[in-house]
């Protein structure tokens, strides 16, 4: 009955405390550092991260960036959305962009190459989620940011809009391809 | 002059303002639980993709609605009921301007109604979040900050209150430890609401054209100091609410004063920096920045809410011991009273908010496996776990006690609360499991249409992510189905519960005090400090709960196991740099 009434010592600071309870305390501190360390641990041998890299920005000139990527790069038209598929050279700055409801271009890429990837919004909030690897990444407006990624494994990777943007966001799907090279 | 009356089944006095205050929030979070509960139905039937219930812009508006009513206003207005009982209750005191607690609840129930107006009329299907630059109509922000300094003055009134404790001497000694958590949650409200001004106040001035930009990741980041923040109150006050509990069925006592609030200092210091869980895979946020706050530094926060998994069954366990329930590791939880739904509501949510909430929460606030959950249904799979069942569930728990010792009413259909939480829990265990299982096959949350009708690209999810939203889905109307036996039970029990001496009318259950006659006492005599234990050992080895040790131990296992797991997944996926 004392946990709602005041305590019985009234130096209850002072009160040593149980066997029991110092040794679960230890035991949960030394758990919590290690999952702390886990995060930079990951950084240095891990090989999934996230960049930090990122550039304020905003529509007119992100949009001119990708315009730009994607004439240079352009070699077809996907016959089912319109959308350009854009083959960049392997290793290079490649962009996909989000807005109400698309992500634009669709990117073509050789497997084991890794690229910079520029993200960007033109409207709203985005999340780029990209199945089925499940990688997710928030998209968010007056924002680039620059990730490097490896696609490591051929085949056909859809980029779904997980960040809800309106009544068609169910819409939003893009398209990565990934090609044995 | 401040009057009493003293409740004859529990002995606690109760102050005529804080009573009725205590009522009228309390019976206000429970219209907006019902609210939420309704408009869950319509959430989980539309994501189960074979019923496919509502049309895309309803889904949205519903989905908006529902997360403000549960996540925001019922817990708070709960929560408000909570430290009034837990000021001028449990310390004997009179409540400390009753007036300006009027004035509070009454903005908190304007600016509730005001919200929901605006996402009724259609234009403010923004989500809980409302993230710029999408935007909501003014009212929809005002709404919110006026139900937010609304709170505030609830906070300051049970400051308020624990000075005049202090000042009047009604209590030897320190404030008990129920009180001492709910000054947790006091605290860590009055920085959440603070964080919530400094973002929706010039948000509000934006949506009506005053200010034309506001950056939408600052927007994120300070917002979510009242996102996540606000959901920390609710960690402090239900964690509280256990250690009421167990004191009231078992006169359980802490095992150590020290160790209980030492935990909660530790929320006070570190719980906010959570709000970094949400920004992990953002733009424009430093790797140790995120590292840092997502960690709460260094997981000081988890190891308070470690501490607490220990100490509450912990006391428990040793009180019933000291009643003779001595009989191996776990005779003491067989024997507890499993058919009083307190106490199974209690022990539910205590065991799910650890075992699930606890465990993906961490495993998710991880900053690089944040990368392969962010925004999938994995991420409201987890917080239904915390709140709609950690804190949730422990006030249903804690309204079946207040039914008779506030508002003066037996239970209404008994045998219906008796098997509410076995419902509940079951039914949202089942759901949150499933759900977690498609966020990790990558099903977005927030998503109208998991077929992607419509769109100039396709993309099929396998055929075990529809399973599992179908599986979730069942789980989820059983869970809605425990909401609606909880709010038949309180609100029959309010309407038709046989009355207790001294009675309490059909008013009288809401707000109204009961007959001038029952505040019969002008100030209570002084709270004494616990009775000191003459030292006694149970269990072994100086172990006084080996059960809740072996119960903690498991806990770890599973932490352990499925972090691992996690980063196994996450080493799986495309290298990213």
């Amino acid at each position: 009955m004392s946990s709602f009434l005041p305590p019985a010592d009234r130096i209850w600071w002072k009160v040593p405390v149980g066997r029991q309870e110092i040794v679960w305390i230890s035991i949960a501190l030394v758990w919590c550092l290690i999952m702390f360390f886990m995060m930079p641990y990951w950084h240095v041998y891990g090989k999934q991260n996230l960049s930090s890299e990122a550039y304020q920005t905003n529509a007119e000139k992100f949009g001119a960036s990708v315009e730009t990527f994607v004439e240079k790069y352009q070699t077809r038209i996907d016959e089912q959305s319109g959308i350009p598929v854009v083959t960049p050279p392997a290793g290079s700055d490649i962009y996909m962009l989000g807005r109400l409801w698309q992500w634009y271009p669709i990117l073509e890429l050789e497997k084991d190459k890794t690229y910079r990837l520029h993200l960007g919004s033109m409207d709203w909030n985005h999340g780029f989620s990209l199945q089925p690897v499940n990688i997710n990444l928030q998209v968010v407006p007056g924002y680039e940011m620059v990730i490097k990624i490896t696609p490591d494994q051929a085949g056909e990777y859809t980029v779904v809009c997980n960040e809800f943007c309106g009544i068609g966001h169910h819409t939003m799907v893009g398209k990565i391809y990934v090609k044995e090279n | 002059m401040a009057k009493f009356r003293v409740c004859p089944d529990s002995g606690f006095y109760f102050d005529k303002s804080a009573e009725s205050l205590m009522k009228v929030n309390a019976v206000a979070g429970a219209v907006f639980l019902l609210i939420a509960g309704i408009l869950a139905l319509g959430v989980i039937l539309t994501r189960w993709q074979e019923v496919h219930l509502l049309p895309a812009d309803l889904f949205y508006q519903v989905l908006t609605a529902h997360g403000i009513n549960a996540l925001i206003f019922w817990v708070i207005f709960f929560e408000i009921a909570i430290l009034y009982f837990a000021s001028s209750t449990l310390l004997r005191s009179r409540l400390a301007a009753p007036g300006w607690a009027w004035a509070g609840f009454a903005l908190m129930i304007i600016g509730a109604v005001m919200n929901n107006v605006a996402v009724l009329q259609g234009n403010s299907s923004v989500m809980m979040t409302s993230y710029v630059p999408m935007q909501a109509a003014p009212h929809f922000y005002l709404g919110l900050i006026l139900f937010a300094v609304g709170a505030l003055i609830g906070c300051f009134v049970f400051l308020g209150t624990l000075v005049i404790a202090k000042d009047d001497q009604t209590y030897q000694g320190s404030v008990p430890l129920v009180t001492f958590g709910a000054l947790t949650a006091c605290i860590i409200a009055i920085f959440t609401i603070a964080s919530g001004a400094i973002i929706l106040f010039p948000t509000f001035l934006w949506s009506i054209g005053y200010i034309n930009h506001i950056d939408a990741e600052m927007y994120r980041i300070i917002w979510w100091a009242l996102g996540h923040s606000s959901q920390q109150i609710n960690v402090a006050a239900h964690v509280s609410v256990w250690y009421l509990i167990i004191g009231i069925l078992f006169n359980a006592r802490p095992m150590s004063e020290k160790v209980s609030r030492f935990a909660f200092l530790l929320y006070i210091f570190f719980l906010q920096l959570a709000s970094a869980h949400h920004i992990l895979v953002d733009p424009g946020v430093s790797t140790e920045w995120k590292i840092f706050n997502t960690s709460y530094a260094m997981y000081l926060a988890v190891l308070a809410s470690m501490i607490h998994g220990l100490t509450v069954p912990g006391a428990m366990e040793v009180a019933q011991r000291g009643k003779g329930y001595t009989k191996g590791l776990f005779e003491w939880l067989r024997k507890a009273p499993w058919g009083n739904p307190v106490f199974s509501g209690f022990f539910f949510a205590l065991v799910i908010f650890g075992f699930i909430g606890g465990i993906t929460g961490v495993v998710m606030g991880t900053e690089q496996i944040n990368l392969i959950i962010h925004n999938t249904i994995y991420v409201p799979a987890h917080f239904h776990a915390t709140v709609a069942v950690g804190t949730t569930l422990t006030f249903m728990a804690l309204t079946y006690l207040l039914i008779p010792v506030l508002f003066r009413r037996a239970l209404f259909l008994p045998w219906v609360a008796k098997m509410q939480p076995y419902v509940f829990a079951g039914g949202m265990t089942i759901m949150i499991l499933f759900l977690l299982g498609a966020g990790t096959l990558g099903v977005s949350r927030r998503h109208w249409d998991m077929d992607f009708t419509g769109a100039a690209l396709s993309f099929e999810y396998p055929g075990t992510a529809y399973m599992m939203m179908a599986v979730g889905g069942i789980g989820g109307v059983l869970g809605v189905l425990g909401g609606a036996m909880y709010l038949v039970v309180t609100v029959g029990s309010l309407l038709f519960g046989k009355k207790l001496e001294p009675s309490a009318g059909l008013f009288q259950s809401f707000g109204v005090p009961l007959a001038a006659s029952a505040y019969n006492i002008d100030q209570p005599d002084q709270l004494q400090m616990a009775p000191k234990l003459a030292v006694e050992e149970h269990g072994s080895g100086g172990f006084e709960a080996p059960g809740t040790f072996v119960l903690a131990l498991a806990l770890l296992v599973c932490f352990v196991v499925y972090y691992a797991i996690n980063w196994d997944y996450l080493a799986s996926v495309w290298p990213m740099g």
